[in-house]
C-alpha cells in the first residue's frame, strides 16, 4: 500500500468546469470512445447528468463513467492506457469506461504532450493518484450516507460496499454527492498485486471508429463554412520568397484569395517547437481542396537565395565529403576514462570501424494540416500536435491574444514520430485564418509535407576497440557527428564497461532544418555501436552475447567512471532474456542471426533477428524482441508498439533516404521515397517483457533503435558482408 | 463544374464537381465521407482505396468523370455496423496504431478476400504491398487477414 500525495493544488484538481465546457465544443463522438467489441446493447446507456469528481474524472448517475485522457494520441496508444491507469485505481469495470480526449488545460493535466516515450512513466503518479482521489470522494459520501466511518467502505469494480451492514451501491447512485466533496490531500493507492485493469490487454478505445472510417483525424474536421488553405514554400532551404504572380490562380474556380505571410516575423519570440526553414509562404484560400491543389500550380513564385545559402552547398555528395573531412579532425571531447592512447598502444588487435545514415524524412501518413478560426476575441484550434502547450504560447504570442484566448483541441494524430513537435503548420494556419476572417484548414499535400524541413539528421560515426592479448577490450574510442547535430551519448553504454574510454562530438552547419525523429539520436548510434560490438566480438573471438554479458559484468561489479546512463542489470537482463526465447546457439544452417541490444527512454531492449536466404537474396524470417519497461501497462499494445518499432527500424535502415540537390530535397513522395511494405517485413514477431513491479516506463521509442543493429549483424552472416552505411539496401540488392 | 450521378454504398448521389476531381475529394469534400483518407495523392500509399464494382482502387487517381455508372464503395459502406469479419478481426487483432491507414488496408483486405477467401502469404504480401502502414503494423494485418479468413470459410 503506498500513500501518496496528491500533487494537485486545490484549485486545479477540483470542480474544474473549465475542463468540461468552454472554449470550442465539439460533437460528443468526436471526442469520446467507447471500448472496442461491445454490441450497442453491452455498452451502457448515456446518463442523464455527469458529476464531474475531478478533472479526469466523471461519473454519470447510472455509472457509467467518463476518464479523459490528457496527452495527445499519436498511434503509441495513451488513449487507452492512460485511461486504464485511472480506472485502476478508481476501481471500476474497463467495460463501463468512455474515454475522452481531455482539452489543453495545464492547470488540470500536466504535461500534454507526446515525445519521448515519457507520457506514461511521467503521468504514472498523477494517473493513479487522480483514480485514488475519485475512489476516496466516492466513499466518503457513502459513508455519509450510511453513517459509517469511510474506512469502512471500500469498493469493487464500481460498486461502494459496507460490510457490516451489508449496504452495497453503484458509483453512480453517489456520484452527485461525491462531486460536492474536496478532494483529500493525499490518497492511498492499491497494491501492485492487487491490479485487475493494469497488466491487462485492453483493446484500442478509437478500435471502432477507425475501422469504420468516422471521424478521427485533424484532416477529417471540417465544419460548415471552412475554407481549405495551401501554402507553398521555397523549393529548396537556404531560398525565400522575393515575389510572386496569382493572377491566374486567383482567376480559377473556388479561388478566395493568394497571399504572401509571414509566420515568424522578426521579434517574435518563439519556443523551442518554432522549428521552420520557411517563414514566408505563398498561400492559396478557396473552396475545396481540388480547386486549391490545381490554383496553387498556376501561381508563380520567384525565390532568392538568404545569406546563408550561398555560403554552404547542401548537396548530398558535399555533405558525404564534409563528413568525412571533419571526422578526420579532433572533436570536443565530452567523455574520457582512463588512458586511451596508451591503451591503444599496448593493445594487441584494433579494430576501427565508420558508420553513416542519411536524412530522414517523418512521412507520417496524415500529412501536416490544422485548423484554426481566429477573430479579434478568440482563436478556436483543432488538430494533430504532439505539443499543444508550446503551441498556446507562440499563438499568443504572434496573435497578440492572451492565453485565456486560446482554445487548442488535440485531434488523435495519423502518426508523430516527432514530425508534430514542431507546429510550425498550426501557426501558419491561425496567421491565415486571421488574415482572411474566416475558418480555414491549412491542408499539406505529401509534397508539401515531404518537403518542409524538421527532418532527422544525417549521421556519422567512426568507432575504435582496442584488445589485449586475452582478447578483453581494453579501449574504447567515439567519434560523432552529424549534419547539423551529432548522435554522442558520452554516458551510455559501453561508456562504465572500460577502463580507457573517450567520446568525441562535433556538428557541421547546414541550412536544412531538422528536429527530433524517434528515437532521436538513437536511431542511428544504436544500430551503429551494436553493429561495431558485433565486430569486436567476433574479432575477439567471442559469442556476441557472451561478449556484451561480459561488459555488463564489469559495469556491475565494477563501474569505470561516474554518470553512466543506463542500468547495466536490467540491460544484461533482456539480453539474456531474449538469448533463452531465441533460443541462441541452437545449430540451424539456413538461418543466420543476428543480436542487439540498447536502453534509450528509459526503457531496455533486446532483439534477436533471423534471417535465411532465400532465391539468393536475404528474408528476414522472426525478430524476437525482449523488454524491460517496468510494469506493463496494456500488453496487447505494448507489443504492438514493439512490433511496429521493428519494422520502422528495419524499414529505415533497408530503404529510405532524403538526398539533397542544392539545398532542394530530391525526393517529395512516396514514388521515390522508399518505405518498408508488407512483403519486405520480417514473416513473424515474438515479444517477451521482463516481468517486474518497476513502475513503467514507454515504448514509442525504445524498439526501434537496437533492431537496426540485429538486422546488420544478421546480414553479415547471410550474406558475408558488413553494411556501414545506410541504407543498407541499394538499388540492386533487395530482399527476397 | 459539371453534375455527376452517383452510386456510393447503395445509395443514389449527386455532385457538382470539376471533371478532373478525383473521387477521394469528392468523397470527403463534397459529401463529407473522410473515412477515406488523403496519404499521398500519386497512388503511391493506399490510405484512399475504395471498391469500384467491387474491386480495390486508389480514389486519389480516380476522376470523378470516369466513374460513370459503377458502384462506389468506401469504409462506411463496407458493413452497416462496422462487423465486416475484416473488421472483426481487425478489431479482435488490435492492428491499428494511429489508424490513418486502416481503412485503406481494411477496404484492399476485403477486396481480396472477396476474389480469393483462403489467401496464402505470399497472395497477402502481393495483394497488400501498395499499402504503406508508416507505423509498422503489418504483422498484424497479415494475422488479421488470416483471421477474417478463416472467420468467413467457416461461416
Amino acid at each position: 500500500m503506498t500513500v501518496i500525495k496528491t500533487k494537485f493544488g486545490r484549485r486545479s484538481f477540483l470542480k474544474t468546469s473549465a475542463a468540461a465546457g468552454g472554449g470550442l465544443m465539439i460533437s460528443f463522438s468526436w471526442l469520446a470512445s467507447c471500448t472496442p467489441g461491445q454490441t450497442k446493447e453491452e455498452v451502457m446507456a448515456m446518463p442523464k447528468e455527469w458529476f464531474e469528481l475531478n478533472g479526469f474524472i466523471k461519473i454519470g448517475e447510472n455509472g457509467l463513467v467518463t476518464i479523459m485522457s490528457p496527452n495527445p494520441e499519436i498511434g503509441q496508444n495513451i488513449k487507452t492506457s492512460m485511461p486504464m491507469i485511472v480506472a485502476e485505481e478508481l476501481d471500476v469495470d474497463w467495460d463501463n469506461v468512455v474515454v475522452e480526449q481531455a482539452p489543453l488545460n495545464t492547470e488540470i493535466f500536466k504535461r500534454q504532450l507526446a515525445g519521448g516515450s515519457q507520457s506514461i512513466r511521467q503521468g504514472w503518479n498523477s494517473l493513479r493518484s487522480a483514480g485514488a482521489a475519485g475512489r476516496h470522494v466516492l466513499r466518503q459520501a457513502a459513508a455519509e450516507a450510511w453513517q459509517v466511518p469511510v474506512e469502512e467502505v471500500t469498493t469493487k469494480a464500481g460498486t461502494l460496499i459496507h460490510e457490516a451492514s451489508s449496504k452495497k451501491a453503484g458509483y453512480g447512485e453517489f456520484a452527485s454527492a461525491a462531486s460536492k466533496f474536496t478532494a483529500p490531500e493525499e490518497v492511498t493507492l492499491k497494491d501492485k498485486s492487487d491490479f485487475s485493469i493494469i497488466g491487462t490487454s485492453r483493446r484500442n478505445v478509437d478500435g471502432k471508429k477507425i475501422v469504420t472510417g468516422q471521424p478521427l483525424f485533424g484532416l477529417d474536421y471540417q465544419p460548415e463554412g471552412t475554407l481549405i488553405a495551401m501554402a507553398i514554400h521555397a523549393p529548396a532551404f537556404g531560398l525565400k520568397l522575393k515575389s510572386f504572380d496569382a493572377e491566374q490562380a486567383k482567376s480559377m474556380p473556388g479561388i478566395k484569395d493568394v497571399f504572401s505571410v509571414d509566420t515568424y516575423p522578426e521579434g517574435i519570440e518563439k519556443q523551442w517547437s518554432d522549428t521552420s526553414a520557411f517563414s514566408e509562404l505563398v498561400v492559396v484560400v478557396g473552396n475545396s481542396t481540388w480547386q486549391v491543389i490545381q490554383a496553387k500550380k498556376a501561381v508563380v513564385v520567384e525565390w532568392e537565395a538568404t545569406e546563408a545559402f550561398e555560403n554552404i552547398d547542401d548537396s548530398t555528395s558535399k555533405h558525404k565529403e564534409a563528413l568525412l573531412k571533419r571526422s578526420t579532425q579532433p572533436g570536443e571531447v565530452q567523455r574520457e576514462d582512463g588512458d586511451t592512447d596508451a591503451a591503444f598502444k599496448r593493445a594487441s588487435k584494433i579494430v576501427e570501424r565508420t558508420y553513416s545514415a542519411p536524412f530522414l524524412a517523418h512521412n507520417t501518413m496524415e500529412p501536416m494540416n490544422f485548423y484554426a478560426n481566429v477573430t479579434a476575441e478568440k482563436a478556436d484550434l483543432v488538430g494533430p500536435i504532439q505539443t499543444p502547450e508550446y503551441l498556446e504560447m507562440t499563438l499568443s504570442e504572434r496573435l497578440g491574444l492572451s492565453l485565456d484566448k486560446i482554445d487548442i483541441q488535440m485531434t488523435r494524430m495519423g502518426g508523430g514520430f516527432g514530425r508534430r513537435l514542431y507546429g510550425h503548420f498550426a501557426v501558419e494556419a491561425a496567421v491565415i485564418s486571421q488574415k482572411v476572417q474566416s475558418p480555414i484548414k491549412l491542408v499539406y499535400t505529401r509534397e508539401d509535407d515531404m518537403t518542409q524541413g524538421c527532418y532527422r539528421p544525417a549521421y556519422h560515426v567512426t568507432y575504435k576497440a582496442g584488445l589485449d592479448d586475452n582478447n578483453n577490450l581494453i579501449a574504447f574510442h567515439i567519434k560523432a557527428g552529424g549534419i547539423p547535430s551529432s548522435p554522442l551519448f558520452a554516458n551510455r553504454f559501453p561508456a562504465g564497461a572500460v577502463d580507457n574510454y573517450k567520446a568525441e562530438s562535433w556538428e557541421l552547419d547546414t541550412n536544412i532544418s531538422v528536429g527530433a525523429w524517434r528515437a532521436p539520436r538513437s536511431n542511428f548510434i544504436a544500430g551503429a555501436e551494436q553493429s561495431f560490438l558485433d565486430e569486436v566480438a567476433e574479432a575477439a573471438g567471442k559469442d556476441p552475447i557472451d561478449f556484451r554479458l561480459e561488459l555488463f559484468d564489469k559495469a556491475i561489479s565494477n563501474p569505470v567512471g561516474e554518470n553512466n546512463d543506463y542500468d547495466a542489470e536490467r540491460y544484461a537482463g533482456v539480453l539474456k532474456l531474449v538469448r533463452e526465447k531465441a533460443n541462441w546457439g541452437s545449430s540451424n544452417a539456413a538461418t543466420h542471426r543476428g543480436v542487439a541490444a540498447y536502453y534509450c527512454h528509459n526503457s531496455y531492449v533486446a532483439q534477436v533477428l533471423d534471417m535465411e536466404m532465400e532465391g539468393g537474396k536475404p528474408k528476414i524470417k522472426t525478430v524476437h524482441s525482449a523488454v524491460d519497461c517496468g510494469i506493463v501497462v496494456n500488453p496487447i499494445a505494448a507489443t504492438n508498439m514493439m512490433e511496429g518499432g521493428v519494422i520502422d527500424g528495419l524499414g529505415h535502415a533497408l530503404y529510405s533516404a532524403l538526398t539533397f540537390n542544392e539545398g532542394s530535397p530530391e525526393k517529395n513522395n512516396f514514388g521515390a521515397y522508399r518505405l518498408i511494405r508488407m512483403d519486405e517485413a520480417p514473416e513473424n514477431q515474438e515479444v517477451s517483457f521482463v516481468e517486474n513491479d518497476i513502475d513503467p516506463t514507454g515504448l514509442g521509442e525504445p524498439p526501434l533503435p537496437p533492431v537496426i543493429g540485429a538486422l546488420a549483424n544478421a546480414l553479415y552472416k547471410a550474406t558475408g558482408k558488413r553494411h556501414y552505411h545506410q541504407p543498407f539496401m541499394e538499388k540492386s540488392f533487395s530482399l527476397g | 463544374m459539371a453534375s455527376y450521378n452517383l452510386k456510393i454504398n447503395g445509395k443514389a448521389m449527386q455532385v457538382e464537381a470539376e471533371p478532373n476531381t478525383p473521387m477521394l475529394w469528392v468523397l470527403r469534400d463534397n459529401l463529407d465521407m473522410v473515412g477515406t483518407k488523403f496519404g499521398c495523392g500519386i497512388a503511391q500509399c493506399g490510405a484512399c482505396t475504395v471498391h469500384l464494382d467491387g474491386t480495390a482502387i486508389r480514389s486519389c487517381s480516380l476522376p470523378v468523370a470516369a466513374v460513370g455508372n459503377r458502384s462506389i464503395t468506401t469504409i462506411e459502406g463496407l458493413s452497416e455496423t462496422g462487423d465486416h469479419p475484416v473488421q472483426k478481426a481487425w478489431l479482435e487483432e488490435d492492428v491499428p496504431q494511429c489508424g490513418y491507414c486502416q481503412a485503406g488496408q481494411i477496404m484492399n483486405a476485403a477486396a481480396l478476400l472477396n476474389g480469393n477467401p483462403n489467401p496464402t502469404d505470399e497472395d497477402i504480401d502481393i495483394a497488400m504491398k501498395g499499402n504503406l502502414c508508416r507505423c509498422g503494423t503489418y504483422t498484424r494485418i497479415k494475422k488479421a487477414i488470416k483471421k477474417a479468413a478463416a472467420s468467413q470459410t467457416k461461416a
